[in-house]
């Protein structure tokens, strides 16, 4: 009684999974696709200048090409992974991952490069502008520890403090602090969110605050800040993340595809190849949602109802 | 060392001696007096030494690395895993297009009429309510998907525990196995399940689907079990007389006895999908969750409470719909009412109404009747930080409070804790658990905080710990003061049964929205969540237990002319000892639960790893965060256990 149970499971099994070979690499999410809808799933980072990316990618896909869109909020890294899986078609704004670049795309060949966004990024220290014209020499590495009393909190136990934000992005911090043998303490707020609100309180009362930051950023417009000169980036510097002892890369922002959406993808591949504007454009929606608190969606309305010219290039024939 | 002053005199030591704690402190004493001068000795530092230290960053990197290598071409991934996952996209994506194809019309109605046949006209009318609600939040389509989500889950739940659970009812052996593990696994913070399944499915909604099972399949193990076991002997032993066999006893007789235990399973096993379901979102569950996440991540309140309050009244719902159907399943006894028909007609009345959707052309929920609460709770919320925030005359505004409460309280206690020497923490909590518990509780407990040091971790295991105690004191000095308060007055218990209900059914993670807007970023709204969250669960054990104090005994003190407040302290509380011991130890596991989740609102410490090694794609860090997670759980958990434990959250 119990053996033809038994066999019966094993067969079963064998039925259900030996059949074939399952590629989980190959799944999409059970949300796409819903209802012959042609859907286009889109990352969401977690920083407002993407966002403003994906809004206006959006609005376009869903209006000017009828398609569906299906956002995932999801860091840096694990959307990489994401993306070779099929699981997000599209990462509109890369901020240099040589890694898993190498791995996905020269490798695997799961992930297709997409061209340029049109922005340039590029991380770096930041003070406040205010403190800049108070002090004229914090704006060189060399002196920052001279001033580290300045910038002393809490958190950062008797050194000065070098705010990071979340713990997703690109940071070389923690390496450069103890490589350029720095009096400071790296302190993550947890999010940029928590980073950009202490920010905001500390300029509303002129403290001081050393800070990690990024071009291009719509809060420049609101708290005007001065970059700190680190040792100049020469390429190869930053290879070895134990040994970086200097300044960040001026990194041409670039977009990715999953390889078999950017063959099968149609117009709407072909659009997201296409999709190339500058960065007073992003800052521009940046600064609708993030100041003017609109929704990503009527923000990217604003912006493309007054920008026809430079979205018009980007709809395929 | 200060070992030997316990004994002030010699000749006492004797008698001293014959009570247990002061013999089990003795043995510490004498323990500590040896070990500690060679400890001493060897590391004279007082922070975890760090030749004691291993680190298993090399080997979760070498294993994760070589998941992403090998998934698409071993064995393993392809004709077993890879078929899991496959199964369970293909089920949510079903559920979903099932959901979808019905329309809101539909859905509603056919969860309306589930609702009236189970439960009753009224919570019929509420489920419509609370699915309409979703639709005007504008939140219909993520409703949706948790709910697939959640569909899967719980089936796949409840078919798992439902093993689990027979086998433990039926076999000694196995139930002596399974016991441990499940009792484990139920005060787990949900955190530490998340990074072994993204290790292996990568990051989507079959990890978050995994995930879910494993949280919530082990309640509804437990209570089979349970069920299974606490069937009346004469009734079984009556069974046999009859000459039934085995399978005809558990079919006819064991089974329709633990009812009522398995359908409290499905119950619970239901409220922890729903929770866990709504926390998978930061491994890319979608839905509900997700936009909390994002809204969180963005610490844009308003757009979080439009996606929390659907959650929290898919809870209500859900909890209230099957508790009902349990009680009514249980007054039924078994009779059969003829469904078929209630059924038909029911099937009918919603494709009915998924059809009028459809020819009305609103199969999805109209944009036009959506309700945008984000702008004015936004508005509210800015308002709140111009005005409330700081600098409020005389009481100080709320930021600082968190202020304050982070530099008068948490950092004096982690300063605290991470100033005592390593085996002074050990010893501790061997003292601990071992005078309320068994020598077997504190030696499990001494290994799992050690655990935490081996694997690198103290400072950080130290720094959430302090943040549990602390909101741990709060919640017991609150929790003890409003049980009271409800044991001594009939009125104050009816105003607060309801609230507790409520607070009691809502996940985790909604709670990290109203303390964002109150206290920013940072440890203090951490533990503020956490305290909120285990705050129902102790007022209703300490109401429950000083209620269940002896009559006779509290007659006997007023007979003796005893105040109330003398009846309160001399009689009810030592009496309700038990009780306020389990409050405790509920208390500090949901405290640890939150404070861990309190990681994506800057909490820091380990639950910051956690969420680290998930954002960053590393998940030796976050894998190891997550273990001494759990250390950190079962230390908790055992320090604080008495010897008697019962079933379920807050029961």
């Amino acid at each position: 009684m119990r053996r033809t149970t038994l066999t019966a499971a094993v067969a079963v099994l064998a039925l259900t999974t030996g059949c074939g070979a399952a590629d989980m690499t190959r799944q999409a999410s059970p949300f796409a696709n819903a209802r012959g809808a042609r859907t286009v799933t889109l990352a969401v980072p977690s920083w407002v200048g993407a966002q403003a990316n994906v809004a206006v990618a959006q609005y376009l896909l869903e209006h000017e090409l009828d398609y569906r869109v299906d956002t995932i909020q999801i860091d840096e890294v694990p959307a990489w992974d994401a993306l070779s899986q099929g699981r997000i078609d599209a990462l509109l704004e890369d901020w240099g991952h040589p890694e898993q670049e190498q791995l996905y795309v020269r490798e695997k060949k799961t992930v297709a490069r997409a061209g340029g966004l049109g922005v340039t990024g590029h991380i770096g220290w930041f003070v406040p502008t205010y403190l800049a014209r108070q002090h004229p020499d914090i704006t060189d590495w060399k002196n920052l520890n001279k001033y580290a009393s300045l910038f002393r909190t809490a958190e950062s136990g008797g050194k000065g403090q070098l705010m990071d934000g979340s713990p997703s992005y690109i940071t070389n911090d923690k390496a450069l602090v103890k490589n350029l043998k720095l009096d400071y303490q790296v302190v993550f707020a947890g999010s940029e969110a928590a980073q950009i609100t202490q920010i905001r309180q500390s300029a509303k009362k002129k403290k001081p605050f050393l800070t990690y930051w990024y071009e291009p950023q719509w809060l420049f417009k609101k708290v005007p800040m001065t970059e700190v000169k680190l040792p100049p980036y020469k390429k190869g510097c930053d290879a070895d993340a134990a040994k970086v002892a200097c300044a960040y890369p001026h990194t041409p922002l670039q977009k990715y595809l999953n390889a078999d959406f950017a063959r099968n993808g149609g117009r709407a591949a072909r659009f997201l190849k296409n999709f190339r504007w500058t960065t007073e454009d992003q800052n521009e929606v940046a600064l609708l949602i993030a100041d003017r608190k609109l929704t990503p969606e009527q923000a990217a309305k604003k912006w493309v109802d007054s920008h026809p010219s430079v979205w018009k290039k980007w709809l395929p024939r | 060392m200060a070992t030997i002053t316990v004994f002030p005199s010699r000749l006492q030591l004797p008698g001293a001696l014959r009570r247990p704690a002061v013999a089990k402190l003795a043995v510490l004493a004498v323990a500590a007096a040896v070990l500690v001068p060679l400890l001493n000795s060897r590391w004279t530092n007082g922070t975890w030494p760090h030749e004691l230290t291993v680190s298993l960053t090399r080997p979760l990197t070498a294993a994760s690395d070589w998941v992403i290598d090998n998934r698409d071409s071993n064995p393993l991934f392809l004709y077993f895993l890879g078929h899991v996952s496959n199964a369970v996209v293909l089920s949510v994506r079903a559920v979903y297009l099932t959901l979808l194809a019905a329309g809101w019309a539909g859905v509603t109605a056919a969860t309306a009429l589930v609702a009236w046949r189970v439960a009753g006209a009224r919570l019929a009318l509420g489920t419509a309510a609370a699915l309409l609600a979703c639709g005007l939040l504008g939140m219909w389509v993520p409703t949706m998907q948790t709910l697939a989500l959640m569909a899967v889950a719980v089936l796949a739940s409840v078919s798992v525990g439902f093993l689990l659970g027979l086998a433990a009812g039926l076999s000694d052996r196995l139930d002596r196995v399974l016991r441990p593990v499940l009792d484990t696994m139920q005060i787990l913070p949900a955190f530490a399940y998340l990074l072994p399944v993204v290790l292996v499915f990568g990051i989507g909604v079959p990890a978050a689907v995994l995930a879910t099972v494993v949280y919530a399949a082990p309640p509804m193990a437990r209570l089979t079990a349970l069920g299974l076991r606490g069937a009346d002997r004469e009734v079984l032993e009556a069974v046999d007389s009859l000459g039934a066999t085995a399978r005809q006893r558990l079919l006819t007789a064991r089974l329709p006895l633990a009812r009522k235990d398995l359908l409290l399973g499905v119950n619970q096993t239901i409220m922890m999908a729903l929770s866990m379901a709504v926390i998978a979102s930061v491994i890319g569950a979608g839905g509900l969750g997700d936009r909390v996440y994002q809204a969180l991540a963005s610490v844009d309140v308003g757009a979080a409470l439009a996606a929390g309050i659907p959650i929290v009244l898919l809870a209500v719902v859900l909890d209230r719909v099957t508790c009902a159907a349990g009680e009514r399943l249980g007054a039924d006894d078994g009779r059969r009412t003829a469904g078929w028909a209630y059924v038909a007609l029911a099937a009918a009345a919603t494709v009915a109404a998924a059809l009028a959707a459809r020819l009305a052309g609103r199969l999805d929920w109209p944009d036009a009747w959506t309700v945008n609460i984000a702008g004015p709770v936004n508005h509210a919320v800015d308002w709140m930080t111009a005005h409330l925030y700081s600098g409020v005359p005389y009481v100080g505004g709320t930021a600082d409070w968190a202020g304050r409460f982070t530099s008068w309280v948490l950092d004096p206690v982690r300063s605290a804790l991470l100033w005592l020497p390593w085996w002074s923490v050990l010893l501790i909590v061997a003292a601990l658990a071992w005078l309320i518990g068994t020598w077997r509780t504190a030696l499990t407990a001494v290994l799992a905080m050690a655990a935490t040091g081996v694997l690198g971790l103290w400072k950080p295991s130290l720094d959430t710990l302090s943040q549990v105690l602390a909101a741990v004191a709060v919640t017991l000095v609150a929790g003890f003061a409003v049980g009271i308060a409800a044991a001594r007055s009939a009125r104050v218990d009816r105003l607060l049964r309801p609230v507790l209900d409520v607070f009691q059914t809502m996940p985790q993670f909604v709670y990290l929205i109203p303390v964002v807007a109150l206290f920013g970023v940072g440890r203090a709204p951490a533990v503020a969540a956490a305290i909120v969250y285990a705050l129902p669960a102790v007022i209703r054990i300490t109401a429950q237990g000083l209620r269940q104090v002896d009559a006779a005994a509290l007659e006997a003190a007023r007979s003796l002319g005893a105040t109330g407040g003398q009846q309160l302290r001399q009689v009810q509380l030592p009496l309700a000892r038990e009780a306020l011991l389990l409050a405790v130890n509920q208390g500090v596991v949901l405290v640890l639960a939150v404070v861990i989740i309190g990681g994506l609102v800057g909490g820091g410490a380990l639950g910051y790893d956690v969420v680290f090694g998930l954002a960053q794609g590393d998940l030796a860090t976050g894998l190891v965060a997550g273990v001494a997670i759990v250390c950190l759980g079962l230390m908790l958990d055992r320090v604080t256990q008495p010897t008697r434990r019962r079933a379920g959250k807050g029961a």
